[in-house]
């Protein structure tokens, strides 16, 4: 069925010149990464570290930051290009780096959603001001081959294994932070957590998971906690603004403040999200690659170290991760898992399983007229108030200059339904 | 014995109740805080204190202004629609719902059928604010506005989404001349419709509903929209007494759980307030008196000559600017001495203006002066001309480029900035290179500045003149209006002073200039000889924050606020031939004017038509979207390929009767091109194709409340009006495939369709109640591999039972009519090529994506252009003769592919230019509209690009089509001279 197309023989570039990424810069050159995830990107920035590479995970997050993307960046861009490029041109101009040595390096999806310019996007915003720094593509897919951060199979599987440990850890912090008895405990406790991965990786017994995560857990379990009864609120939405306390405002510390526990659905989610749309266009079109079986098998391999982590974290008492195939599960009761680009399919079905585990309050997070989103996002609200009745969902959109005041002025609109539910619920209790 | 304290801080005003041990209100007042919040919540804490006596309260705050507040004094806090929500449930347990509509918030709560309660987002507009704000621009109060909108004769579509929108819409309304009656009702009816469509979302607002909030118990107008819009009765519809201090009420409810202080310790509190240091501030704008004085010497050197009118005799040339909220008029001599200068706000009556100020420069010339010729520029250009009978009517970009030449030959960069727009211009080689104006969106202009001013009881240039010597300017960032607005809430909660908001507002707007309207990303790309000009650089703080801003001494001239008016009469100058046609003053003294506005129904359209009738019988006629409006015989489409193709695309079917029942295509969205493929599969396999009805205003009202994302682009939010007119019309089912793949047209990295446009479908599915798995099918196919296309119908249609056979039949039937839709389209693109050529017109390509062909959507924009002599083409029409490209983005949506090899194609043709349209909200397009001007401006090329949303404001089109049309016609000039 193919169209027939009169194809022009000629191509004309329009590329600009922009700087590549070789190989030997690894040497020469400091790699600026922006913040994204705190703690997880704590962890993956000691491991690339070890490998030899002079990497940085950048924390600027004054208004400067703002103001610079502002003034490089397209106006109706998303707000979480927005908020990188401002964090690498503040940070190259604050004259603590060599910009003949330093590159930048953010990841990249591929997918139909614009975020998968946001490389070209960078490159534009400082060719006139750091005409010789690189921008280096972390992705998956291969993309950008000729400024690709060199991936191998080995660094792969330790990223996965990484990105366990950040979602196991950024989890129990949370549900330790807002009980704790002894102000500052659970910080320390994560903070040992961190120092204890990097040394398994450090020694090369990265992947001996059950053990490490079972210290984690018996390290949180020593943070002693109160019973009481707290709001949770979950977190979803676009990666950016769900993560980076800079690209929410610092949501989770302002849930935190307001004696809320935040639930953050883990990262891994995302890239198992990844995994599995791979093997669904397969299944859908026929849009089979070389690389659908080892997606295939990836994924199985992942979902067996997420369960094998499930089982754990349950005999501590703990909540444990989501598992990726009630997720799905959750996502087909809502939406097709054809819905693919963003984050797609995976905000609904983390909504529903938010709902499903006992987190009913839930901020879903996008960057203002984010395009997936109003479909995933803002569209699939009224079908999960329909499922879940107390279901109780705030979407707040992030953006330079909406104002702080009025996001926290929403989502405390939905803490105070949030009280009052918790409210009847804990007294229908005590009538029983 | 403790009483209860509710404290509602608004974002305008401050509301106080008093509540008694038993609950009965004691007490309830209401006041405007004027941005002092601080100040204001004490002088009605002593009033409480006078009446009550010291004793105990338990107090509580609550509003969105109250937050700050409430944290650094430790008074307990409840939010605002809590608050509201616990006073209904005391006083109107029968209540149904709620709105409520604040100075910047509007709120809708649902108490019975599942208790919900909803804000607007960030971006909405249609509160307080917003109305202030229009009658600020209608110069009226609020009150009168109100008074007036009761004695409307009809409704004008305005959108109200946000404040600079609104504007755009009420401008030419104005300007044309319409009733004030009839704007002050349209604009309540915008807030109304906002409300509904963005608040409600779908949930129908039914039985007893209680309104709540300032503008809603003082606004006779507003009320009777909401009653008529939501079909509520009175005894529905319920208007209490007290609705402007119910949230304070229901804050002093929620006191009974607070424990209770002395009143004077709650005073001495909040009196020790501080402002907090959240708020950013940047330098002062002058350091010294000295520095100041010599600013102001250096500026006067560009001053004109001025000659005396009453003195002078000769000839004279009369400038005329109708700008959009100000009219400028000069009159200067043949050596360019200046006779008379006007400049005024509008006040919504420029043509009064004009006659008036004409009358008085015959009465002050005495005789003595001829005018000699006479242009008119501005939004108004048609109508003052005709009405003055000028001899020119000049493009306002075209005028402003001759002042400014007049002032510094060598300029090489102009900005203007005005009440409501910006632009900048380019010179190269003693021509405009490329024109830069603000979006509908973007714009932090000078009347901003102005309703500001007002809004804090102020003249502007009092205002203004406070920045000068602040010490700590605020930062309040650069971007749209309505967001500086909350900017400048908010540094007013964080305590920053008048002096330090007008100076951070002056800077914001030249930020909001160079940034964002010329994206440039350092001063030096500007330019070396900047003019300013406009009537907002008169302003010396705005003025000096461009020069800090840029680094540079740029000129201003001492007219900063006439160049359009200056250069019309240049204009008039350099080319009148014989005598001026200019009205007389025997003629003026007999001129009038009455105005009249209806509906044309001379096509679909139905265009709104003022008619203006002057009293020597002459009529001027506007609004109209096409000559027939005019009742002049209508130019022919044969130019205009979106007509074509809007035409050609619905004669994909051959009409047949299906046996197997009746299948509903939504004109939407993707099916603005795969519509052929669609009908030919259908009806090849049995099944009655009916398409949704014409796109049109009222349908999209139709399915505004299934709208579940108010930021989502126009051609999406139509999609809702087309499926409620399919339900309506009996269809068995209606099909809409989401698709996240697109067909590979092989230009791209990958070819995927925009996530809108891929799943839309199942945002209609998720909202829309009447929509079930029976009459909705939206199966995922990807049309490039055809084994899993037809599995996927076959499941789809399974109640069917299609055999394969007959689907892959289909199928070939559908791609076969596509392709000669294709083909059509493409011979339809050669011919006007073609046609062009031997008539020697100039060709536009009008680039945006297949559903851009939906008039309702691109607003007729291909019949202006034609209307303007020039042929138009599609994006779709001619890329295939462009070669491919290579560019910087990630070139990976099959549309958006086709929009850089069709600006190839214009890079390779001296007769055609480009001109992108893009849908509001369309993210991809903040992609491609750079690397499209980046192809074109690499090759010489003009770039440039129209806004389009549900607003239908083509006079700015206009005026931005001519400014283009004139500027490619000066750089042929000059690339012909070159070759002589």
């Amino acid at each position: 069925m193919k169209r027939e197309i009169k194809t022009a023989e000629q191509t004309v570039d329009f590329r600009d010149d922009y700087p590549k990424f070789r190989p030997e810069m690894k040497k020469t050159h400091k790699i600026l990464i922006p913040d994204m995830l705190p703690v997880h990107f704590g962890i993956i920035v000691e491991i690339l570290r070890k490998d030899g590479w002079d990497i940085e995970l950048l924390q600027n997050d004054t208004r400067a930051v703002i103001d610079e993307g502002l003034k490089h960046v397209h106006n109706d861009t998303c707000f979480p290009a927005l908020c990188v490029t401002g964090q690498f041109i503040d940070a190259l101009k604050s004259g603590k780096y060599d910009p003949e040595h330093t590159a930048l390096m953010i990841t990249q999806s591929g997918g139909g959603c614009r975020a998968s310019n946001y490389i070209p996007l960078i490159r534009k915003a400082i060719k006139s001001e750091f005409p010789h720094v690189p921008v280096i593509s972390l992705n998956f897919s291969g993309l950008e081959k000729d400024s690709g951060f060199p991936m191998t199979a080995g660094l792969m599987l330790k990223l996965a294994y990484a990105i366990f440990y950040g979602d196991t850890l950024m989890s129990l912090f949370n549900q330790c932070k807002p009980y704790e008895l002894e102000p500052g405990a659970s910080e320390r406790a994560r903070q040992e957590c961190v120092k204890a991965v990097t040394a398994a990786f450090d020694a090369g017994k990265y992947r001996r998971y059950k053990k490490i995560v079972r210290q984690m857990l018996e390290r949180f379990s020593a943070v002693k906690r109160s019973g009481e009864e707290k709001v949770k609120v979950g977190i979803v939405g676009e990666i950016y603004v769900k993560y980076s306390p800079l690209g929410n405002s610092h949501l989770e510390e302002f849930l935190l403040s307001e004696g809320c526990e935040p639930v953050v659905p883990a990262l891994m989610d995302f890239v198992m999200y990844c995994a599995v749309n791979n093997v669904n266009d397969a299944k859908l079109y026929n849009k089979r690659s070389a690389a659908t079986p080892l997606f295939s098998l990836v994924y199985r391999y992942l979902l067996h170290v997420q369960r094998k982590i499930i089982q754990i974290t349950q005999k501590y008492g703990f909540e444990p991760l989501h598992d990726f195939e009630h997720l799905r599960r959750c996502a087909d009761k809502v939406i097709n898992q054809g819905v693919k680009m963003g984050e797609g399919w995976l905000i609904p079905a983390e909504m529903a399983a938010l709902a499903e585990t006992g987190t009913d309050n839930i901020v879903c997070a996008q960057p203002f007229g984010c395009l997936p989103n109003h479909i995933a996002g803002k569209g699939t609200i009224r079908t999960l108030k329909q499922m879940y009745e107390h279901e109780n969902i705030v979407a707040v959109d992030y953006d330079p200059s909406a104002t702080k005041v009025n996001q926290e002025n929403r989502i405390k609109l939905m803490l105070s339904t949030a009280r009052e539910n918790l409210q009847t619920k804990s007294s229908d209790k005590d009538k029983r | 014995m403790s009483k209860y304290l509710g404290i509602d801080v608004g974002s305008t005003t401050v509301k106080v109740c008093v509540l008694s041990e038993s609950l009965e209100i004691l007490y309830s007042s209401y006041e405007r805080h004027f941005a002092r919040v601080k100040e204001c919540v004490l002088s009605q804490l002593a009033v409480v204190k006078e009446k009550f006596g010291e004793g105990e309260f338990s107090a509580c705050i609550t509003g969105s202004a109250g937050l700050g507040l409430a944290e650094r004094s430790g008074v307990a806090f409840v939010q605002e629609v809590q608050a509201a929500f616990t006073a209904i449930r005391k006083y109107y347990p029968d209540a149904d719902a709620a709105v409520e509509l604040g100075g910047e918030d509007a709120k809708i709560i649902f108490i019975t059928g599942g208790t919900e309660q909803r804000m607007n987002g960030s971006c909405a507009g249609g509160t307080g604010a917003f109305i202030d704000q229009m009658a600020t621009l209608l110069n009226l109060s609020v009150g009168e506005m109100d008074a007036m909108s009761l004695r409307a004769e009809k409704v004008y579509p305005i959108a109200s989404r946000c404040g600079v929108f609104a504007k755009s819409d009420i401008q030419p309304l104005l300007n044309q001349g319409a009733r004030k009656e009839d704007i002050a009702a349209s604009i309540f009816q915008a807030v109304v419709d906002q409300t509904v469509s963005g608040l409600a979302q779908g949930r129908r607002i039914k039985g007893k509903v209680l309104f709540l909030g300032g503008p809603l118990f003082f606004l006779k107008g507003l009320r009777r929209a909401f009653c008529e819009t939501l079909g509520l009765d009175e005894e529905h519809a319920i208007f209490p007494e007290n609705a402007p201090c119910f949230m304070s009420i229901g804050a002093a409810l929620y006191a009974q759980n607070v424990k209770a202080m002395p009143l004077s310790e709650l005073d001495s509190r909040i009196r020790n307030v501080r402002a907090s240091d959240e708020i950013v501030t940047g330098e002062p704008l002058f350091r010294s008196r000295a520095e100041y004085e010599e600013f102001v010497a250096r500026h006067k050197a560009s001053d004109l000559a001025f000659a005396d009118i009453k003195t002078y005799t000769g000839d004279a040339y009369l400038g005329v600017d109708s700008g959009s909220t100000t009219t400028k008029l000069v009159l200067i001599t043949p050596d360019c001495k200046l006779l008379y200068e006007h400049y005024q706000s509008n006040n919504g009556q420029p043509l009064d203006i004009v006659s008036e100020r004409l009358a008085e420069i015959y009465a002050l010339a005495g005789g003595r002066i001829r005018i000699a010729g006479a242009a008119t520029t501005g939004y108004g250009e048609d109508l003052i001309k005709a009405a003055i009978k000028a001899d020119f009517g000049i493009v306002e970009t075209v005028a402003h480029f001759k002042a400014a030449v007049h002032f510094d030959p060598k300029v090489d960069f102009i900005i203007d900035i005005g009440g409501q727009d910006i632009k900048c211009f380019k010179i190269k080689n003693g021509a405009i290179d490329s024109i830069m104006l603000n979006e509908a969106c973007s714009s932090g202009c000078g009347s901003f500045i102005q309703t500001f001013a007002k809004a804090m009881g102020m003249e502007i240039d009092e205002f203004s003149k406070l920045g000068l010597f602040a010490s700590h300017p605020v930062e309040l960032g650069s971007r749209c209006t309505v967001f500086m607005n909350s900017s400048v809430k908010q540094a007013q909660k964080e305590g920053a002073s008048v002096e330090d908001i007008s100076a951070g507002l002056s800077s914001s707007i030249v930020k909001n200039a160079i940034y964002k309207v010329i994206r440039a990303k350092t001063p030096e790309e500007l330019g070396n000889n900047i003019l300013v000009q406009g009537g907002t650089f008169l302003n010396d703080a705005v003025l000096r924050s461009f020069e800090l801003e840029t680094g540079k001494h740029v000129v201003r001239p001492g007219i900063a606020g006439l160049m359009g008016a200056f250069g019309a009469a240049l204009y008039a100058k350099e080319n009148i031939r014989g005598a001026s046609a200019v009205i007389s003053e025997e003629e003026l003294k007999n001129f009038s004017y009455a105005s009249r506005s209806h509906v044309c129904n001379g096509c679909t359209s139905h265009c709104n038509v003022n008619v203006i009738r002057f009293s020597d019988g002459r009529k001027f006629i506007s609004g109209n979207k096409c000559e027939k409006g005019a009742g002049l015989q209508p130019h022919s489409d044969e130019l205009d390929i979106y007509h074509y193709k809007y035409e050609r695309l619905q004669q994909c079917r051959t009409g047949s009767a299906g046996r197997r029942g009746r299948v509903g295509l939504p004109l939407a969205l993707g099916f603005y091109e795969q519509l052929p493929l669609w009908a030919g599969f259908f009806e090849t396999c049995g099944f009655e194709v009916v398409f949704s009805e014409k796109s049109s205003r009222q349908l999209y009202f139709r399915g505004q409340h299934t709208v579940a994302s108010d930021t989502v682009c126009y051609p999406a939010k139509l999609t809702h009006g087309h499926i409620e007119s399919l339900l309506d019309s009996g269809v068995d089912f209606i099909f809409f495939p989401c698709e996240s793949y697109n067909l590979d047209e092989h230009d791209s990295v990958n070819h995927y369709n925009c996530p809108v446009v891929a799943y839309y479908p199942e945002l209609l599915k998720a909202n829309n109640e009447r929509l079930t798995d029976e009459n909705f099918v939206m199966p995922y196919i990807d049309l490039n591999d055809e084994k899993t296309t037809v599995r996927a119908l076959r499941r789809a249609l399974a109640r069917w039972k299609l055999p394969a056979s007959l689907i892959r039949k289909g199928l070939k039937e559908g791609f076969a009519r596509l392709n000669s839709y294709y083909a059509d389209v493409r011979a339809r693109g050669e011919f006007i090529l073609q046609r062009a050529e031997e008539e020697g017109k100039h060709v536009i390509v009008l680039a945006g994506r297949p559903y851009h062909a939906d008039p309702e959507i691109n607003h007729g924009i291909g019949k202006l252009l034609t209307s303007l002599g020039v042929a138009v083409l599609s994006e779709d029409a001619v890329f295939h003769m462009g070669r491919q490209v290579l560019v910087n983005v990630l070139n990976q949506w099959t549309y958006h592919a086709r929009l850089y090899r069709a600006a190839e194609y214009v890079t390779e043709h001296e007769n055609a230019d480009l001109v992108q349209l893009v849908s509001f909200g369309c993210g991809i397009d903040a992609i491609t509209t750079d690397e499209v001007r980046a192809i074109l401006e690499g090759k010489g090329k003009l770039y440039t690009q129209i806004k389009i949303d549900e607003i239908n404001n083509l006079g700015v089109v206009k005026i931005r089509l001519r400014s283009m049309l004139a500027a490619v016609e000066e750089q042929k000039r000059h690339s012909d001279e070159k070759r002589d």
